[in-house]
C-alpha cells in the first residue's frame, strides 16, 4: 500500500493522477466553492451601503410651518434624518439655509460647502454665505461668489403643502451624489391619505 | 539562587528552542558606523508598542457607537482614574509616531539605503507610512466631536471628486447616507481591527527584510558600500558584516535603548503638559458654530485644498495624489544603484529640503489659516479710533457700512481682522475713489461683488471712508500706480535733504 502511495506524487511533489490525486481536486473544489459561499455573505455586507441606491429612499422632510420663514429672509432650520441607523446619536440633526424669496417661492441649501462640505454660514448684512474651513463664499440664491467651490452650493427639491414646508432629502450632498432628486424619483407626500407632488394634490387613497 | 535559575531558564530554552528563534535576529551583524543615524525606526516602532498598549486600555471605557463615544471621552477625562493621561499619552504617540516615521524615512532615503538589495523594505516601509496616516486619520474620527464630524464630511466630499464611482465610494467609508453612528463604526472597525493588523503583518514583513538584507553602512566618502553595484554589492557586504560588523545586540541595540528611554520619558512629560487632544464642540451639525480643523499630520493637505485653484483640484485630489504615491513606491527601481552619498545625489538631496520646507509651510499656513474668513471679526473687532478720528459724517457712514457688511470678516483694518483679503488700513494709498467702488460693485480677485447687496448710498459712504484709509504722510491715489509715483518723489525729497 505504502508503495502505491508514493507513485501519486512524482518527483516535484505535484499530485499524479490517481486515487488521491482525484482527492485533492474533489478538495481543491470544495473550498472554492465554500469560500465563495462564505465571501459573497462578507463582501455583500461590508459594500451593501455602497451598492444602496439612496437617492431612491430619499423622502419628504417636514420643516415646519412656513410663517416660520420670514419672506426676503434665510434662516438655519434642523430636521431628523429620516435614514439613519440605531446609534446615529445627534448626528442625525441636520441643519439647511430657508431662503424664501416670496410669499410661495423658497429656495433651500443643503448646509453643506461644494468645496469640500463643510457647515457655511448666513450673513444676513452682507447678504453671503461663508465657509470657515477654505473661505468658500456665495451670495444669497446660492449660486459661488469666490473661493475654492467649484460651484454653487448644493438644493433641496422642496414643495408647500396645508401651510408646511417640506423637503426632499436623505443624503449628504457631493460632486457625485446631487442635492435635487431627479424629478422620476421624487416619491408623492402623504398628507392625511392625500398624495402632493409640488405643493398639488395628485391623487387621494 | 543563581544555579537554579540558570538551570530553570535552559529547561526552557531547550523544550522551547527560544533562543535558536530569537538569538540569529539579536546577534546578526550590523555594520560598524551603524550610529545614531539609524535609531529612528526603533523608535517609531516603540511608539506604535505604546499605542497598542494604551489602545487596548482606552477601548476598556471608549463606546464606539455614535450616540455615547462622545460621552465616554468626557468619561474618560473627568471620572475614569488616569483615563486623561492615557487618552493625553495616545495621542501625543501618535503625533510622535507619524513624526518620528517620517525622520527614519528621510534618513533612509538621504543615505540611499533604499538601493539594491533593499528594494522591498522600502517598499513595506511605505506601506507603513500610508498605514501609520490612515490610523492618524481614524484615530481623529475616534474622538467624534465636530472636529471628527466635519473631518469626515470633507473625506466624503474628496470622495465626491472622484469621476464615476465618487458617490459609490461616498457611501462606502460612510456605511450609509449621511455621516452617523454607521460611520463611526466603520472607522473603529478600521482603527482598532484592520488597520493595526494591517500595521502587524507589515512591520513583520519589514524587520524580517532588514534582517534577511542586513543594515547598510552609513556611507562616508570612499567608505564601504559607497557605491551600490548589482553585480558585487551583495558578496562584499556580507564579506565586511563578517569580518567588521557587530552583534545589534547589544552594540547597536543600547543606543536604540538611549534614545527610546529619553524619548519616553519626553512622550510623558508632553503628554502630562499638555494633556489630551480634544474633544472640540459635540458632533452636533446642527451647530454651525465651529471651526474644524484636521490633526497635526494632515493641517498641510488642508493648506495645499485651500491655496489651489478651483481648475486644478480635481485633477490633484483623483491624478496628482496616486502619480505621487507611486514615485514613492518606485523610488528604488528610478535609483535602485549608484552612489549612496548624499552630496553625489544632489536632486535627492534637494528633494528633501524641498519637500520639508513645502511641509512645514503648509503646516504653519494650516495652523494660521488666512485664507478662512474670521467668522465673528464685524462684531468683535472694532473699528480702531485712528481711522475714525476727525472724519465727516459720511466717511463715518462708509466705516459702520464697512463693519456691518462683514467687510473685515476677510479684510484686516491695522492688523485687526481676517487674512483672506488685503489689509485696508492703507488700501487708499492703491485704489483711487472710482477703482474702491468698482471693486467692492463688481468683485474680483476672491472678493465677492457686492453691487447687489449695498445700496448706492452705501457704496458711496464705503468708498468716502476707505479713501481715507491711509497712512499719515502718504497721499492717497488718485490713479492706479499713484503710490510708486509718491514714494519715489518722498525718497527724491529725502535724498535732497
Amino acid at each position: 500500500m505504502s508503495d502505491s502511495d508514493q507513485t501519486i506524487v512524482d518527483s516535484e511533489g505535484a499530485p499524479k493522477t490517481g486515487r488521491r490525486g482525484f482527492m485533492f481536486k474533489i478538495g481543491a473544489g470544495l473550498v472554492g466553492i465554500g469560500g465563495l459561499l462564505v465571501a459573497a455573505p462578507v463582501l455583500g455586507y461590508i459594500f451593501a451601503p455602497a451598492f444602496t441606491n439612496w437617492e431612491k429612499r430619499r423622502s419628504w422632510i417636514d420643516l415646519g410651518d412656513v410663517k416660520q420663514f420670514p419672506v426676503g429672509e434665510t434662516v438655519l432650520a434642523v430636521y431628523k434624518n429620516p435614514i439613519f441607523g440605531p446609534t446615529v446619536g445627534e448626528a442625525n440633526e441636520i441643519p439647511c439655509w430657508v431662503r424664501r424669496t416670496s410669499d410661495s417661492q423658497f429656495q433651500i441649501f443643503y448646509i453643506n460647502c461644494a468645496h469640500l462640505g463643510c457647515p457655511v454660514h448666513w450673513f444676513a448684512e452682507s447678504r453671503l454665505f461663508m465657509c470657515p474651513c477654505h473661505g468658500g463664499v456665495y451670495y444669497e440664491d446660492g449660486s459661488r461668489a469666490s473661493g475654492p467651490p467649484p460651484r454653487g452650493l448644493f438644493e433641496y427639491d422642496w414643495q408647500v403643502v396645508r401651510n408646511k414646508l417640506y423637503v426632499f432629502g436623505g443624503e449628504i450632498p457631493n460632486l457625485q451624489i446631487p442635492g435635487k432628486t431627479p424629478k422620476d424619483d421624487i416619491t408623492p407626500l402623504t398628507v392625511d391619505g392625500v398624495e402632493y407632488l409640488d405643493g398639488k394634490a395628485v391623487k387621494s387613497t | 539562587m543563581m544555579q537554579t535559575l540558570k538551570t530553570a531558564w535552559s529547561w526552557i530554552d531547550d523544550r522551547t528552542g527560544i533562543m535558536k528563534l530569537l538569538g540569529p535576529p539579536l546577534k546578526h551583524h550590523v555594520p560598524r558606523n551603524a550610529k545614531w543615524w539609524y535609531v529612528f525606526g526603533s523608535c517609531t516602532l516603540l511608539f506604535f508598542t505604546i499605542q497598542i498598549v494604551t489602545g487596548i486600555c482606552l477601548a476598556l471605557v471608549y463606546a464606539p457607537s455614535g450616540d455615547s463615544a462622545y460621552n465616554s471621552l468626557l468619561y474618560l477625562d473627568y471620572v475614569v482614574p488616569g483615563g486623561w493621561m492615557l487618552r493625553a499619552i495616545h495621542a501625543w504617540s501618535s503625533n510622535a509616531m507619524v513624526f518620528m516615521m517620517l525622520v527614519h524615512m528621510t534618513q533612509v532615503f538621504l543615505h540611499g539605503a533604499f538601493k539594491f538589495p533593499r528594494e522591498m523594505t522600502w517598499i513595506f516601509g511605505v506601506a507603513l507610512m500610508l498605514t501609520t496616516l490612515a490610523l492618524a486619520f481614524t484615530g481623529q474620527v475616534m474622538r467624534w466631536d465636530s472636529d471628527a464630524y466635519w473631518g469626515v464630511g470633507i473625506g466624503a466630499s474628496m470622495m465626491g471628486r472622484i469621476p464615476f464611482i465618487g458617490g459609490w465610494l461616498t457611501h462606502l467609508i460612510l456605511g450609509g447616507p449621511i455621516i452617523g453612528g454607521d460611520t463611526l463604526s466603520r472607522f473603529f472597525t478600521l482603527h482598532v481591527f484592520i488597520l493595526p493588523g494591517a500595521m502587524l503583518g507589515l512591520i513583520g514583513g519589514h524587520l524580517m527584510l532588514v534582517l534577511r538584507h542586513g543594515i547598510s553602512e552609513e556611507p562616508r566618502k570612499g567608505g564601504p558600500g559607497e557605491f551600490v553595484d548589482k553585480a558585487t554589492y551583495r558578496e562584499a557586504y556580507e564579506e565586511r558584516m563578517k569580518k567588521k560588523g557587530v552583534p545589534f545586540f547589544p552594540d547597536a541595540a543600547q543606543r536604540d535603548m538611549v534614545f527610546c528611554g529619553i524619548m519616553l520619558i519626553v512622550l510623558v512629560v508632553v503628554a502630562a503638559w499638555y494633556g489630551p487632544i480634544g474633544p472640540s464642540p459635540r458632533p452636533d451639525p446642527s451647530n454651525i458654530l465651529v471651526n474644524p480643523r484636521p490633526d497635526f499630520p494632515f493641517l498641510w493637505i488642508f493648506a495645499i485644498l485651500a491655496l489651489l485653484t478651483p481648475t486644478i483640484e480635481d485633477y490633484l485630489i483623483v491624478v496628482a495624489a496616486p502619480i505621487v504615491l507611486m514615485v514613492l513606491f518606485l523610488i528604488p527601481f528610478l535609483a535602485g544603484t549608484g552612489s549612496r552619498l548624499p552630496s553625489a545625489r544632489p536632486i535627492a538631496s534637494l528633494s528633501v529640503v524641498l519637500l520639508i520646507t513645502g511641509l512645514l509651510v503648509l503646516s504653519w499656513l494650516g495652523v494660521t489659516s488666512p485664507w478662512s474668513p474670521h467668522m465673528s471679526a464685524w462684531t468683535s473687532d472694532a473699528v480702531p479710533p485712528s481711522f475714525v478720528h476727525g472724519r465727516t459724517p459720511i466717511q463715518l457712514q462708509g466705516a459702520i457700512v464697512l463693519q456691518h457688511s462683514q467687510c473685515r470678516n476677510c479684510h484686516s483694518l491695522d492688523g485687526l481682522g481676517g487674512k483672506r483679503g488685503p489689509e485696508l488700513g492703507d488700501v487708499a494709498t492703491r485704489l483711487s475713489r472710482d477703482q474702491i467702488i468698482r471693486q467692492v460693485q463688481q468683485g474680483d480677485g476672491n472678493m465677492p461683488a457686492f453691487g447687489k447687496n449695498l445700496t448706492a448710498a452705501e457704496t458711496d459712504a464705503l468708498a468716502a471712508f476707505l479713501h481715507t484709509c491711509h497712512p499719515p504722510g502718504v497721499l492717497p491715489a488718485d490713479r492706479p500706480g499713484a503710490r510708486l509715483k509718491q514714494l519715489r518723489e518722498i525718497d527724491k525729497a529725502r535724498a535732497n535733504n
